[in-house]
């Protein structure tokens, strides 16, 4: 159980308001590592302090014993933090194996000079690419999927080439930014189901989401912001139970209480 | 229209042979001198807006500049072979590689700047170099340019009519496509096209964004180095009102009707845009008119362009509209 990616004291402001407050956690291999949390609670921010879309503006980023507050994005992605968007961020026009061929680049190393006289490294890296691209493919079940354009494809299969890109640059962590957002019921059990699979074959992911079935059942560990401030983290079981969650979510008035009550039952 | 796309697609080589026995063979039917140079004019547009396409089909970084690189490129090997003793084709592929590093230099604001913004650098680049060759008098003439560039030779065979020049030209063009086709089908052209489709997703596979957009300027650029040594030695004179802004939209609009990211596209728009200005000189200035007109009608109903490519965000949600029979806009950065 080797730690991962770790936060110390997080903090990312803009302006005055404060997204993210004093975060601190930590992510070990082979974890599910959940982040909820009501709308507005710095989910997204935090994830993308992670991801170096956003500096901290205070506190540390810890990667696999390396700081990487300050690196750029692509450094970051290079040193093996996949991650996937809350709005989809493919290739729209693209076909879906030439989405997970990009995905690719970084288990490549074909320069300019390679590609004009086709050396030895350009066609390892092509030989590598597609075979990779195919593999993966067949792992997130998209075989059938492989020439059509990525953009036409139904959401939640679009949010699962997504995840099969980021993986196929066989990243340490995977951080999926609310994977289930506006799937049904069916698509969302899918995805469980392969999040599952994937962490069974040693895959840490890290990941947003609001759909508390999925996370309940899915994570093994929970971490729950409000407004910015980290307020709990622990098992599912534990964070279920934990009364200042349930006054985030639900509220603290006579209602909100019925609420909680509600819920646990 | 699918069966000849499948048609083409079968038949690729044969296809690609007979055009280019039909591109060798074509200008030995004994046209005009004049007609020669139109064909010409056409293979030397090819290669430069294909070295355009490159930056701003691929990349979709969108330049607005590229009569500087013309212009560079043509300068250098008017000066060097003016004013040394020296064989051209080495001079060719140094005006190749100095266009190379004035776009590597032109590219770095292209870490920072995108869009609209991008394209105003580079149209303000392109400006300076034309009126840096305009003002400094002791290396390019100034106003008077530099004539008596001396033509190239190779192994005692002197390009001395426009034929010679169009099997240069055609040759050139070759070794571009070629190169490109290469260049395009590889990771590197993929992380172009990356960048192009999406930026934010491309920088999360951990594409370089910044080496590769850099890398893609100097590329394109370098190829508009070499059409403007060869455009220096074939014309013989060069002043500095040859590379105007005017040249430089001039070469986008073949761009653009042809088709951006496709290695096709550039080639289609060549002809297209040269042929209309020859079919439409009788009525004179009014054929700018013209252009501007295809120029827009292209863009409301064909944004790709005519060769355009169905595979990018170019061609906007018209491709999708026809695929699934509605139009989705492309979704912003979050």
């Amino acid at each position: 159980m080797s730690e991962i990616l770790r936060t110390e004291g997080v903090c990312r402001y803009f302006g005055g308001l404060k997204a993210v407050e004093d975060v601190s956690m930590q992510v070990n291999s082979g974890d599910i590592f959940g982040i909820i949390g009501p709308n507005g609670a710095g989910k997204t921010t935090f994830f993308n302090v992670c991801s170096g879309i956003y500096k901290p503006t205070k506190g540390k980023v810890i990667f696999c014993g390396q700081d990487i507050s300050d690196l750029s994005q692509e450094s970051i992605s290079r040193a093996g933090v996949g991650r996937t968007f809350q709005t989809t961020q493919l290739f729209q026009f693209m076909s879906v194996l030439e989405n997970v061929k990009i995905g690719c680049h970084m288990g490549t190393k074909t320069k300019l000079v390679d590609a004009i006289f086709h050396t030895k490294t350009y066609k390892e890296d092509e030989a590598f690419a597609e075979e990779k691209a195919v593999e993966t493919l067949r792992k997130a079940g998209l075989e059938q999927y492989a020439n059509t354009l990525a953009g036409n494809l139904p959401y939640g299969i679009q949010r699962r080439v997504e995840i099969a890109r980021s993986l196929a640059s066989d990243p340490k962590i995977l951080m999926l930014d609310e994977p289930a957002a506006g799937m049904n019921r069916l698509e969302t059990d899918a995805l469980r189901d392969f999040v599952e699979e994937l962490n069974s074959q040693g895959q840490t992911i890290l990941l947003i989401e609001h759909d508390m079935k999925f996370v309940m059942n899915c994570c093994n560990r929970i971490m729950v912001l409000n407004f910015g401030k980290k307020i709990c983290e622990g098992s599912p079981d534990y964070v279920s139970n934990n009364k200042e969650v349930q006054t985030a979510y639900f509220g603290s008035g006579t209602f909100g209480k019925e609420a909680a009550k509600y819920a646990e039952n | 229209m699918n069966r000849l796309k499948e048609y083409v697609k079968k038949n690729q080589k044969m296809i690609l042979i007979l055009i280019l026995a039909f591109a060798v063979v074509f200008p030995l039917l004994g046209f005009e001198k004049s007609t020669i140079r139109i064909f010409c004019r056409i293979l030397m547009y090819m290669t430069l807006a294909g070295s355009l396409n490159i930056t701003n089909g691929y990349s979709g970084q969108t330049s607005l500049g590229h009569a500087g690189f013309f212009c560079v490129g043509a300068y250098t090997a008017a000066i060097i072979t003016t004013r040394f003793e020296v064989s051209f084709w080495p001079i060719m592929i140094l005006a190749g590689i100095f266009a190379a590093v004035v776009g590597l230099i032109i590219s770095v604001p292209t870490i920072r700047l995108k869009g609209i913004y991008l394209s105003i650098i580079t149209l303000g680049a392109s400006e300076v170099i034309r009126i840096l060759a305009l003002n400094w008098q002791s290396l390019t003439g100034g106003s008077f340019g530099i004539k008596g560039i001396p033509r190239p030779v190779f192994f005692g065979f002197e390009f001395d009519s426009p034929l010679k020049f169009y099997y240069l030209f055609l040759g050139i063009a070759l070794i571009f496509l070629f190169v490109s086709h290469r260049v395009i089908n590889s990771r590197v052209g993929r992380s172009w096209m990356s960048i192009r489709e999406n930026e934010l997703a491309a920088k999360s596979l951990g594409v370089e964004c910044s080496a590769a957009k850099m890398m893609n300027f100097a590329f394109g650029a370098f190829w508009a180095g070499i059409i403007g040594a060869v455009y220096a030695v074939y014309v013989q004179y060069i002043d500095s009102a040859v590379f105007t802004l005017d040249e430089g939209f001039n070469i986008m609009s073949m761009v653009i009707i042809g088709g951006q990211g496709t290695l096709v596209g550039p080639l289609v728009g060549s002809v297209v845009v040269n042929g209309l200005t020859e079919v439409l000189r009788p009525i004179g200035v009014w054929r700018f008119v013209m252009y501007a007109a295809l120029i827009i009608v292209m863009m409301w109903f064909r944004p790709q362009g005519l060769m355009g490519a169905s595979n990018s965000i170019l061609a906007g949600g018209k491709v999708k509209m026809k695929a699934t029979g509605k139009a989705k806009r492309k979704e912003t950065t979050p």
